[in-house]
């Protein structure tokens, strides 16, 4: 599947004008925070470059980060970097299935030992010996270490494969790991979300591609230039949150006129991710814009975190009962010292 | 277990358990306490009106003695008033408690609150240097007055830095702040911290006694 033709000789090839081109540089550079500069450079990087092959293996997943980065194939330029990389193995997109499927990824990791990029959907199973999930009877497990040992770096692509995700959620009962709990000698950028958004997926492979190096990461392996910022603070309905105006349920007057749905469990102050500047769907939206509050799904165990619809300013303190069986107990040894304190007083007045 | 959710899960709940439980225990040990006979005649008959008006009545300080006492009381008047604005008019407090009680009520605007917190934060500051450096307050100071402003003076400080983000990441700075006001829970029965609650039992007790004897301000 790997050829010799450069990007640049490809795209010239489909008829894609170099103004096109290095528009579509522009807007990735900016998105990536990168000076204005950088897009001339990446262009003639991008360019030059010959096709990388990727391996994508999809574990515990949904499907649902696949289906999210083919949506930043046709109409959208972003797929352009599918022209970039050869696609060597991914159960939903190859044509190929078993035996024929698997020979392909062997071949793929020979051919390009230590130069591939391996990236990965979905949670891994430990419990029971991997058996919860296996791929040509080979478990999720042993076919990602097998699969990174010669890779240049790996994309965990979802919270599944960067934190654990939905099948690590209590009481993970098929024992889900993220990548990172298992792979400790290879480079790890971990691109979250339930599912990613595709443009920061896409962005992620343009920076391995164009600058071969790992974008800065933050303490959670995520690119700082995608997760940097928390959803609340770029939201466009921060305002209404500093001047105090809120929707109070998902139909009445403060959700019609668009006010902030921190009320409503809103977990955008908690959640990094770029939903609120590079949004959904090219650009046409994002959930709190659809009038959802966040989830909070690119953060580990968001699933785990209490109700959605719970304001993060509340938290779990138990029950009315709990706290009054505290108070009576309280009492109980107020009584108590209450009484040793006027037997005290019989005791020196002589009970006059 | 991540540090937020710590502060937001058994945390939360053990200082409010303790909270609640040491409440109770001085309150009702307190009000348990026997009291001293008065074999006097009473002068007036309306103790409880005399111990409601003195709550009220001394929360001004006396023409006699604001000379004197005008700019600690100032001060007292200053983070007292601007520490309630804060807990009680910021919207995430509003529904904390609204949460905890059922009760709820109107916010402030954001930047009214943060201009409030900032002013209190000051007045707590000089506060602390007028108690450091006056040698009478120095000398009547323990560790409860020390620790009892630190517990206050904590969930004010993280609360600001949480909002301007600065330190650390908000989730970190948020899991500290609920941290720091749980810190305050705890110490609130067992301190000076408990005077939010028993100022009223002891003026009322003074005010039914001055009553009593005709001698009610």
């Amino acid at each position: 599947m790997t050829d010799n033709m450069t990007l640049g000789e490809r795209l010239a090839r489909q008829g894609i004008s170099r103004r096109t081109f290095l528009k579509f540089c522009a807007s990735m550079a900016s998105l990536m925070a990168m000076p204005p500069s950088m897009a001339a450079e990446m262009a003639e990087k991008l360019a030059g470059i010959r096709r990388l092959s990727v391996i994508w293996l999809s574990f515990q997943e949904c499907t649902g980060c696949t289906e999210s980065i083919t949506r930043s194939h046709s109409p959208t330029l972003e797929g352009l970097l599918f022209d970039a990389i050869s696609l060597d193995y991914h159960h939903t997109l190859q044509a190929a299935s078993g035996t024929a499927a698997e020979h392909a990824r062997a071949q793929a990791m020979q051919d390009n030992a230590g130069k591939y990029l391996l990236i990965v959907d979905g949670s891994i199973p430990t419990g029971e010996g991997g058996v919860y999930s296996t791929i040509a009877g080979i478990s999720n497990h042993d076919m990602l270490v097998d699969s990174a040992k010669g890779a240049m770096a790996i994309v965990s692509v979802g919270t599944c494969a960067a934190f654990g995700g939905i099948p690590k959620a209590n009481p993970n009962p098929t024992g889900a790991v993220a990548v990172s709990d298992i792979i400790k000698d290879k480079p790890i950028i971990n691109v979250p979300g339930c599912p990613p958004i595709a443009t920061v997926m896409t962005g992620v492979i343009a920076h391995v591609l164009t600058l071969g190096t790992i974008p800065d990461l933050d303490e959670l392996g995520r690119p700082k230039v995608f997760f940097g910022d928390s959803i609340h603070d770029r939201c466009y309905r921060r305002p209404f949150y500093d001047q105090g105006k809120f929707a109070k349920s998902f139909d009445d007057e403060g959700a019609r006129n668009g006010w902030c749905l921190y009320e409503l469990g809103c977990k955008g102050p908690t959640t990094y991710n770029a939903c609120a500047t590079t949004k959904w769907n090219g650009g046409v939206s994002f959930p709190i814009e659809s009038g959802h509050g966040c989830l909070g799904c690119s953060e580990p165990d968001f699933w785990d975190k209490g109700s959605f619809y719970r304001p993060l300013s509340t938290g779990e303190w138990g029950s009315g009962e709990i706290l009054a069986t505290g108070a009576a107990a309280g009492a109980a040894i107020g009584i108590g010292a209450a009484l040793a304190a006027r037997k005290r007083q019989d005791s020196i007045t002589g009970g006059k | 277990m991540e540090l937020l959710e710590f502060a937001r899960g058994p945390a939360l709940m053990w200082s409010l358990i303790i909270f609640c439980f040491g409440v109770a225990w001085r309150l009702v040990g307190i009000l348990l306490l026997r009291r001293k006979p008065d074999l006097s005649e009473a002068r007036s008959r309306a103790t409880l009106w005399g111990g409601i008006r003195t709550v009220f009545s001394r929360i001004w300080v006396r023409k006699e003695f604001q000379s004197r006492t005008a700019y600690g009381a100032a001060l007292g008047y200053v983070f007292h008033i601007g520490l309630a604005i804060v807990v009680l008019l910021f919207v995430p407090h509003i529904l904390f408690i609204k949460d905890l009680t059922g009760l709820s009520w109107g916010g402030l605007p954001n930047g009214v609150i943060y201009a409030t917190g900032v002013i209190t934060l000051i007045a707590l500051i000089i506060i602390m240097i007028r108690r450091l450096t006056h040698p009478v307050l120095k000398l009547l100071s323990n560790f409860d007055d020390y620790f009892s402003w630190v517990v206050t003076t904590a969930p004010l400080l993280t609360g600001l830095l949480a909002t301007a983000h600065l330190g650390a990441r908000y989730e970190t700075l948020l899991g500290l702040h609920i941290l720091s006001v749980e810190l305050f829970l705890v110490w609130f029965p067992f301190g000076k911290l408990m005077h939010a609650i028993l100022f009223a039992v002891s003026r009322g007790t003074t005010g039914a006694l001055l009553e009593r004897k005709g001698a009610a301000t």
